[in-house]
């Protein structure tokens, strides 16, 4: 499992290549369950539709074009919809530019805005030179007078340069100046450990920021609620940090035709369950599901909810969860020490301690920087076997 | 009168004087300075003013039944008898009067002070010719061709330009005043000594041109159009603040006035300046951004990266480096390798302008802001000074000697300027400028008096404003259950 798992990621970490799909051993695949595809209009506490069961949502062999066709929908990858959802806030609003090293002629280091500054000009897909704090200040800047940027860091990591802007201006000035500006930005790149990449370039931000008052922290994990979130997180007028994982951008996805926007509140729920919640987010959400298939063959029944929105969280999905199945596993790709995990920790005993059974688990990425080789970086992050184990141990 | 010969002595009055005094020695008892050259300017001068109850006036303009002279325009060195400070008894010669004085003094009080309040300013008679100011300086100039150093300004802008400084200066000294009363907190950073940047900027702009600042920012607050009120209740911390006191000094804000700010961090503001001038060329509005900072920030990194994006896209933000010499405690040639901060933009043209000189600040600033929209960015430099130390809890004289800042203050006080000025031009009397002054004084402590009755902030005010209420929106904190804040 691990091994194939490799091998999807040894593809997807490769920039320049462009074979798009991914062939991947028939054996393979990710039971996947999808809400309904739906605007966000309803309160927030409307009852969910799971929709069907539907296994196989990363393609194993190319379709038949017969059968591809009749079925809804489209198919594509997750920077695709990335692109699809910048590209079609920026048709319907033509105050969203974009920020970003490379974003421009080169078309995105991972392909996310390729041909949008042939669509839209140099000036709202702008080339910026190698000066994160700036560039990220002059978002901000135009986001004061109503502009909308998207903001692109290369690597989430880099962006540790601008955390002044991010920080103060972009998070504090719609407090200080007593709601006179209001920032609009967001801030999007990829994060998380890749293959190999070093340990510079494999930061999982999503700790440092989660402090900073003011802004939103969203993480996706499937093309489809890429493309949601990216559409929420530019109508939103609060400052949104997108997180997304370099390792999921050539995951494939069926997603639908027509518009869609999705909450950047609400988690997921990825597979109903009884025995044991668990908690995930972004790529780490895949090591559950293939550890959840381990899981099943062994009797348990997990529940796994992708939490998606970091900052603020979702607590009524998690609540009704939590008092479902009365044990909480979380499973991240942050770091032990002031990660998300810790301040979910938290949030879950303040609120729901009386209905769990067992003390919260939580799972995370080493407090090291990610080592270059393999297999220590393999340890670094969470693997399968340790979910399984810990899900063991808690069910006990 | 005793005529005089060359060894009759006549003792002057004891205080040294102002520049009031050898006149009003002329023409109680016509005693004139030894020197001839010197004495023909004071006879000259005296013409021109008329004694009134120990005070000296001078003429309305239009008063054309004096047989007075009132051709040319001395222009702005009234001050100078040529009399040395430090001796306190003169020696003049006596010298019979030309003209009584007494005759000259009946004719020409009657025609003037009718009321003393500062109505008499707004109402009176002035002229609407343009008056031409030459600034102190040449300007220097950095890859461009400088402006010129003539300035077409008029009586309303003068005057103007005298009560507007007047304003933010007993603003400052009350903020001053506050602070050390314990009414503002924190940190409190006073602009007095820099306000012909604030005046002389604004002359050149109008509202919807963008101005971003870091903290010293209550000058300019007032200059956009910010009210006493508000700057004084948000300094105190208080509801009606235009922050709603919860950004206190540092954070002076004012959206319809095009005032962004009031940022603490050195230097962050401006990238976020580049920002609005990216946004205004993405708008395609004729209008500029000046993106204001200090020596100290002129060191920091991001500067030179927003520079250089701003050059790159031929954006319209102007960058105005306030060079009061002291970046805090240290003084610019300890911290800048080049303080020739109008040089340092490289292949970015620069100007450096005598900051204390409101006009030759408002001619940079039109000269760039022409410049700007059409070739991208520049640089200004300020030369200017600040008479206090970096905020209230420096005592500003660790760095430097007092000596230099009373030199300053003597040699080149903006407000000082316009009042010569002013007066040369004859719009306005010594007096009424002084009843302009006791009026400000009011006014401020009017809007204090105001400021102290507005309410703190309710409790529930710590959690307005965080996020927006917007689409799919809705903050909580971590817990769901409870609603934390009531979303605007």
């Amino acid at each position: 499992m691990a091994a194939m798992l490799q091998s999807l990621g040894a593809a997807s970490a490769s920039v320049v290549s462009s074979d798009h799909s991914i062939k991947l051993p028939p054996a393979f695949s990710l039971p996947v369950v999808r809400s309904e595809a739906r605007s966000i209009s309803g309160p927030i506490n409307a009852t969910r539709k799971t929709g069907k069961l539907i296994t196989k949502a990363v393609a194993a062999k190319a379709e038949n074009p017969a059968s591809a066709a009749s079925k809804p929908g489209h198919e594509l990858l997750l920077f695709e919809a990335l692109r699809e959802g910048l590209e079609e806030e920026m048709g319907r609003d033509p105050r969203v530019c974009v920020f970003g090293e490379d974003v421009g002629h080169y078309g995105g280091s991972y392909k996310v805005t390729k041909d949008l500054a042939k669509k839209y000009g140099d000036l709202r897909v702008l080339d910026t030179p190698i000066a994160e704090n700036s560039f990220t200040g002059m978002a901000v800047g135009a986001a004061m007078t109503g502009l909308r940027p998207v903001v692109e860091g290369m690597n989430m990591g880099f962006l540790l340069l601008a955390f002044n802007q991010i920080s103060d201006n972009c998070g504090m000035l719609h407090y200080t100046s007593g709601g006179q500006f209001t920032i609009p930005t967001v801030i999007r790149g990829p994060g998380g450990v890749g293959r190999q990449l070093g340990a510079e370039h494999s930061q999982r931000l999503e700790s440092y920021f989660q402090s900073i008052p003011g802004i939103q922290l969203v993480a996706c994990s499937t093309p489809y609620n890429a493309k949601g979130l990216m559409k929420a997180a530019i109508r939103s007028e609060n400052p949104v940090v997108l997180f997304e994982h370099v390792l999921l951008y050539n995951l494939k996805e069926r997603i639908p035709d027509e518009e869609y926007v999705l909450s950047l509140e609400e988690a997921e729920m990825v597979r109903p369950g009884e025995h044991v919640t668990i908690l995930t987010y972004s790529r780490m959400r895949y090591h559950v599901m293939q550890a959840a298939k381990t899981l099943v063959n062994k009797g348990y029944d997990p529940e796994v909810i992708d939490i998606r929105s970091l900052k603020p969280f979702d607590l009524y999905t998690i609540g009704n969860s939590v008092k479902k199945t009365h044990r909480v596993l979380i499973v991240e790709e942050c770091m032990r020490t002031g990660g998300i995990g810790a301040s979910l920790t938290a949030a879950i005993n303040e609120n729901f301690h009386d209905y769990l059974d067992a003390p919260i688990v939580c799972l995370s990425s080493q407090d090291v920087p990610t080592p270059y080789a393999g297999t220590l970086e393999e340890w670094t992050v969470v693997q399968p076997p340790q979910i399984v184990a810990a899900v063991e141990k808690l069910c006990q | 009168m005793p005529s005089a010969t060359e060894e009759d002595f006549m003792y002057a009055i004891e205080e040294a004087g102002d520049w009031r005094e050898p006149i009003l020695c002329y023409l109680q008892r016509g005693e004139l300075p030894r020197d001839k050259v010197e004495a023909g300017r004071m006879q000259y001068k005296a013409w021109r003013r008329t004694k009134y109850e120990f005070e000296i006036h001078h003429l309305k303009q239009d008063v054309s039944t004096q047989s007075v002279d009132n051709g040319g325009s001395s222009s702005g060195d009234g001050g100078d008898c040529s009399l040395e400070k430090n001796s306190r008894k003169r020696r003049h010669n006596l010298r019979r009067p030309s003209k009584s004085t007494a005759s000259m003094a009946a004719h020409r009080t009657t025609a003037l002070h009718k009321t003393l309040a500062t109505a008499v300013l707004a109402t009176r008679h002035l002229s609407t010719a343009a008056i031409t100011v030459e600034t102190s300086l040449p300007f220097t100039a950095h890859k461009i061709d400088p402006p010129s150093r003539s300035v077409e300004t008029s009586p309303q802008e003068l005057l103007t330009f005298f009560r507007d400084m007047a304003l933010m200066r007993r603003m400052e000294i009350a903020a001053d005043s506050l602070y050390k009363a314990k009414l503002i907190r924190g940190f409190c950073h006073l602009y007095d000594g820099q306000e012909a940047v604030a005046v002389g900027m604004e002359a050149a702009i109008n509202n919807k041109d963008c101005i971003i600042t870091a903290y010293r920012d209550h000058c300019l607050f007032l200059g956009r159009g910010g009210t006493l009120l508000e700057a004084f209740a948000e300094l105190m911390g208080r509801k009606d603040g235009c922050s709603k006191g919860k950004g206190g000094s540092m954070h002076f804000y004012k959206k319809e006035g095009g005032f962004y700010g009031g940022h603490g961090i050195v230097g962050a503001q401006v990238p976020l300046g580049c920002g609005l001038a990216f946004a205004q060329k993405y708008s395609k509005d004729e209008n500029v951004t000046f993106a204001l900072y200090g020596d100290g920030a002129a060191n920091q990194g991001q500067l030179f990266e927003a520079l250089n994006m701003a050059a790159l896209w031929d954006l319209p933000a102007i960058l105005v480096c306030e060079n009061n010499h002291y970046g805090m405690g240290t003084a610019e040639w300890r911290a800048a390798k080049s303080p020739a901060y109008y040089k340092r933009g490289d292949y970015v043209p620069g100007l450096k302008v005598d900051g204390m000189d409101a006009f030759a600040v408002k001619q940079a600033c039109k000269f760039a802001k022409e410049h700007a929209l059409k070739n991208g960015p520049i640089i200004l430099e300020m030369d200017t000074y600040r008479y206090h130390g970096h905020s209230m809890s420096d005592p500003g004289s660790t760095y430097r000697t007092r000596d230099e800042i009373s030199g300053v203050r003597q040699e080149r006080d903006p407000i000082e300027r316009i009042r010569k000025l002013v007066l040369a031009h004859d719009l306005a009397t010594e007096k009424e400028l002084k009843d302009t002054e006791k009026e400000i004084r009011k006014e401020v402590d009017e809007a204090i008096a105001k400021a102290k009755e507005s309410p703190l902030p309710d409790p529930s005010d710590l959690f307005t404003n965080v996020y927006v209420k917007g689409y799919g929106v809705e903050a909580f904190g971590a817990d769901r259950k409870e609603l934390r804040g009531v979303l605007p």
